[in-house]
């Protein structure tokens, strides 16, 4: 399954990079959710895949043991989830309030309003 | 978007997720769940509510203003981290009462961390959502 | 100890209070915590006059083997008794010379806090403590130097003396680093003993060099002494404690600290003997050539300081004794003298002394202090001043290793601009003609004189009682310096010798180089080549290229275009990974493996696929959120299927209300556009998907080798073991990395009340109230 997920992951990249080099403001916010995915996803395959057995004790164990997913990548991710809903938001409300004072949602006029200002 | 029967089914699922999510956050540390999942769990309820009947009425349901709870939160996990450093340990040395509880089952310093973990991401969340959705 | 050194930052943070709620006694009341530490100490005289060591040590950093640790001997004793006794007074002058400043409150605040830094450099015994106390000294002494904050002058003198000690710090940082792992021990009063290791390491030299920078820079020698001029731009008070009598003496304090463990070799000699000596020429030569107050005692502060550095550099147990006695002199007339200059100041309205005279008459209180100061600088019995010189000259004279005649000579001519100089402050303000000044002059209150008249009188009773003062405290001092133990003799008489003819000379010849200033001063003017060439404008000109550097680059780089900031980065990101993997990976073992993948699997990949092409291709604003929605509930439920139920939840919950939050910001923002050009999409599609390309490849070189874990058996060992929970990945997050996750909901917290500001808080709102 890792093989099929580079690739899925590869696509994603590439779909994440290229939205967020368009002009468009809404697509540079969807390209940052895609990223956010992709990266995720490389973690998550990076640190192994395996089917079905999460890395819970027993209710009568110590230890784990036999096979288990890898614990410390899904902590890594949870809290990247979590942070990237974050900055996800943070980017959209502040290009929300961007197009509101420029009026407009195209990147390069953007930069240039910028400079027409003393 | 006032539609009855979601507004309904609402007002009859904000007490439910949220009974739900603290449960999720009690039982995080044995089973699946936690602070950030029952936490999002919470706000996910508000959330519907917000939509289905209006952010005012969820305001309404949340006792106090979403920005103090993430101050809250914040105040208990650096709290819990603290207790150790009372005790003698370094900082967020985890500690724990030896007594097991019903329901809770043990408690320690890592469960009021998770709490403010929960409380944090609560606020957060209806604090974005509640803002956006009052709009200009 | 701790406290006497942490009292001094809590009172700092309720100066302003105080000062608040008292108003005209604010530094009446003040006075009393450098008095009561003054006291403290003093109390320890006896103590340490027969030999005795203080010392305290708490636990700070264990891991690093940082310790809190003080200690009091003779040198830090002399110190916290000039600190706190000097700045008692200084209070007291603060509170009359800027009575009607509304941020008085503030400049307690910073007073206080620069007192209990330096007294926690003195105290230390630790050299990474030291390093923190010395730091913020440098700190408190910038914002003190800025407390003008209004006058771009004042901010620019600030920001040079900032970055000269700081940079001097971090050379300091790095020498006393070198120090201790040379040493292996941390702690200051265990490095003597190890001298001889430290010296014959190979890093002695390197050590000693980074140390020394450091100690130049904060003491003002040659070439780094150019901030002290410009530091006059602080009010006087100011002037008079950090940047005479204490701060500028840290420099002094560490050498002579260290002297018993970095000191005697050849390289010690050559560079403090010589780079002190050289400031103290170059200082004292271009003191008397000002004519403005603060300036002269500026030069003659650098001066002096050279003094006590080429005093250290000879490091004999006379040259010892001399930079001691030397530091107690000059810390008291000047400190006396700056005050008095700041009382000039303030009554008459001009510190330029072309416009003073006959001061002497309405400021009867203010000329004794001037005058016993200023004797004391010119080295006249019975001061202690004439005691200071004479053991200079006793020890130049000694220095039979080095070279007696020339250190002699150097003296003797240091000593002659010292003694003009001490003509020119007082002399010309205080008698002579009456002149018009700004304002009428008057005696200033007694909070300012005061200051200048106990100074004077510890001179004077120091001069004449000199023996039964100050004797048993003093071998004490010197021998902390020196390292073994040293008697100490001191008086008034030594009889008709060598030294006493040198010092009748220096008089001589300093009261004829007043006298025929106007005559001299033409001459030696084109003498000074220092403003065009010296380091002060080296500074500058360094300083304006590396701004220029920084906006040039930044023009390159900050073009305002997203794209090509995203195109740098991925085109630096991508030439590393090529780089990496063209030269270290066999791209043979890649192994393509999809025997295992099951249908629905196969279903999943096919879905995200489809939708994350459908996001590109898209017009529609809700379908594009929609596609993205789609990814992320597929990622979930890849989620589940392998193993991680908490990252399902966790993703589901987040999917969802992303997408409440993405249709409540698209719904207001404008429909999808394409601006762009054929052109430049197809140039940006090739680069996404070769970057995209990159990581498929990167992920497979990854995943054919064998994962070697460490940290995930230790989770799966003890997450019930040592946290006593079941659910592995929450016990990571909880406990075994709960810190990061503090950080996290931390971040998170402040992501939100910046939406909240975005959102809330307008600048039309602001404009309203």
């Amino acid at each position: 399954m890792e093989t099929v997920l580079a690739f899925v992951i590869g696509i994603l990249f590439a779909v994440g990079i290229y939205l967020m080099m368009r002009r468009s403001l809404v697509k540079l916010i969807i390209g940052l959710g895609v990223l956010g995915h992709a990266a995720n996803l490389l973690i998550f395959t990076v640190g192994r895949l395996t089917r079905g057995e999460p890395p819970l004790i027993g209710k009568h164990e110590e230890v784990l043991s036999g096979t288990f997913a890898d614990p410390l990548p899904q902590a890594l991710i949870l809290t990247a989830i979590v942070i990237g809903f974050g900055v996800q938001v943070f980017a959209a409300v502040l290009i929300k309030s961007a197009y509101r004072i420029v009026g407009t949602d195209d990147l390069d006029e953007m930069k240039s309003t910028d400079e027409t200002q003393p | 978007m006032p539609s009855l029967i979601l507004s309904t089914a609402t007002r009859y699922l904000l007490p439910l997720m949220l009974l739900f999510s603290v449960f999720v956050l009690i039982r995080g540390h044995n089973e699946p769940g936690g602070g950030f999942i029952g936490g999002l769990v919470a706000s996910t309820a508000y959330a519907l509510y917000a939509i289905s009947s209006g952010v005012e009425k969820a305001r309404a349901a949340l006792p106090i203003e979403p920005r103090y709870i993430i101050a809250v939160g914040l105040g208990i996990a650096v709290t819990s981290g603290m207790i150790s450093m009372i005790l003698g340990d370094p900082f967020m040395t985890s500690q724990w009462l030896d007594t097991v509880f019903p329901v809770i089952g043990k408690v320690g310093t890592p469960v009021m961390f998770d709490t403010g973990v929960y409380l944090v991401v609560i606020g957060v969340t209806l604090t974005i959502i509640f803002n956006l959705a009052e709009g200009e | 100890m701790l406290y006497a050194v942490v009292s001094g930052f809590g009172a700092a943070l309720v100066a302003p209070l105080i000062h608040q709620s008292v108003r005209r006694w604010s530094g009446w009341l003040l006075v009393l915590l450098p008095l009561a530490l003054f006291g403290y100490f003093a109390s320890h005289m006896e103590q340490i006059s027969d030999g005795e060591k203080i010392a305290f040590a708490y636990t700070w950093v264990p891991s690093l083997d940082v310790e809190l640790a003080f200690m009091l001997d003779g040198l830090s004793l002399l110190f916290v008794l000039l600190v706190s006794g000097i700045g008692a007074l200084i209070v007291l002058y603060g509170s009359a010379y800027l009575a009607d400043h509304p941020q008085l409150g503030r400049f307690y605040a910073y007073l206080l806090m620069f007192m209990a830094s330096m007294l926690g450099v003195a105290l230390a015994d630790n050299l990474i403590t030291l390093f923190i106390f010395w730091e913020l000294t440098s700190i408190s002494s910038y914002l003190l130097i800025a407390f003008k904050h209004d006058y771009e002058s004042s901010r620019e003198a600030a920001k040079k003396a900032l970055i000269v000690t700081g940079a001097g710090g971090l050379a300091l940082l790095a020498g006393l680093i070198l120090v201790g792992i040379e040493a292996d021990t941390w702690t200051i009063s265990e490095l003597a003993s190890r001298k001889d290791v430290i010296q014959e390491g190979g890093l002695y030299l390197p050590a000693l060099l980074l140390i020394l920078v450091g100690c130049f820079a904060k003491s003002a020698q040659f070439p780094f002494h150019f901030w002290l001029p410009y530091a006059m731009e602080a009010p006087t008070p100011v002037s008079a404690y950090l940047h005479s009598a204490t701060m500028v003496k840290a420099g002094v304090y560490l050498l002579a600290r260290l002297h018993p463990s970095l000191g005697g070799t050849d390289e010690w000699h050559a560079i403090v003997t010589g780079v002190g000596g050289l400031t103290m020429l170059i200082a004292g030569f271009i003191a008397w050539q000002h004519t403005d107050l603060k300036k002269i005692l500026a030069y003659t502060t650098i001066s002096a300081l050279g003094i006590l550095v080429f005093l250290l550099g000879i490091g004999t147990g006379l040259a010892v004794k001399g930079a001691m006695i030397f530091l107690l002199v000059h810390s008291l007339y000047k400190g006396a003298l700056f005050m008095v200059a700041g009382s000039i100041d303030h009554e008459t309205g001009t510190r330029d002394i072309a416009q003073l005279g006959d001061l002497a008459k309405s400021m009867p209180f203010t000329a004794v202090g001037a005058g016993l100061a200023a004797l004391s600088m010119a080295g006249l019995p019975p001061l202690l001043g004439f005691i200071g010189k004479e053991i200079i000259y006793e020890a130049t004279q000694e220095a039979h290793d080095l070279l007696p005649l020339v250190l002699t000579a150097a003296a003797l001519l240091a000593n002659i601009f010292n003694v003009a100089a001490a003509a020119m402050v007082t002399l010309k303000p205080f008698t002579g003609q009456a002149a018009h000044t700004p304002k009428h002059p008057h005696e200033a209150p007694l909070a300012m004189w005061i200051g200048p008249v106990v100074l004077g009188g510890f001179t004077l009773a120091f001069g004449v009682a000199s023996n039964l003062l100050l004797k048993d405290f003093f071998a004490q001092t010197v021998a902390a310096v020196y390292g073994k133990p040293y008697e100490v003799k001191l008086g008034l008489w030594h009889g008709l010798n060598t030294t006493l003819v040198l010092s009748v000379v220096t008089l001589v010849a300093g009261g004829l180089l007043y006298a025929y200033l106007r005559q001299i001063l033409p001459i030696v003017k084109p003498l000074n080549v220092g403003e065009k060439l010296g380091p002060d404008r080296l500074y500058d000109i360094g300083f304006e290229g590396i701004l220029d550097f920084a906006s040039l680059t930044e023009r390159f780089f900050q073009n305002g275009h997203l794209r090509y900031y995203l195109m740098t980065i991925i085109f630096t990101l991508s030439s590393l990974l090529i780089l990496t993997m063209t030269t270290q990976i066999d791209f043979d073992s890649i192994q393509l493996n999809v025997d295992d993948v099951l249908l629905h699997e196969y279903l999943l990949a096919g879905l995200m696929i489809a939708a994350a092409i459908t996001i590109t291709m898209t017009s529609s604003r809700l379908m594009a959120v929609a596609a993205l929605g789609v990814v992320g509930y597929s990622v979930a439920l890849l989620y589940v299927f392998y193993g991680a139920p908490d990252l399902a939840m966790t993703q589901f919950s987040i999917e969802t209300l992303s997408v409440v939050v993405l249709v409540l910001v698209l719904y207001r923002l404008p429909k999808f556009k394409d601006f762009s050009t054929p052109r430049s999409r197809a140039r940006d599609g090739i680069i996404a998907v070769m970057f995209g390309g990159l990581v498929t490849t990167l992920i497979l070189i990854i995943t054919s080798e064998p994962l070697q874990s460490r940290l995930s058996p230790y989770f799966a060992e003890n997450s019930y073991v040592l946290a006593k929970g079941h659910n592995v990945v929450n016990v990571i997050l909880v406990d075994f990395r709960g810190f990061d996750t503090m950080g996290e909901i931390t971040v998170l917290g402040v992501a939100a009340i910046g939406i909240f500001a975005l959102l809330k808080l307008r600048p039309s709102s602001r404009k309203e109230e």
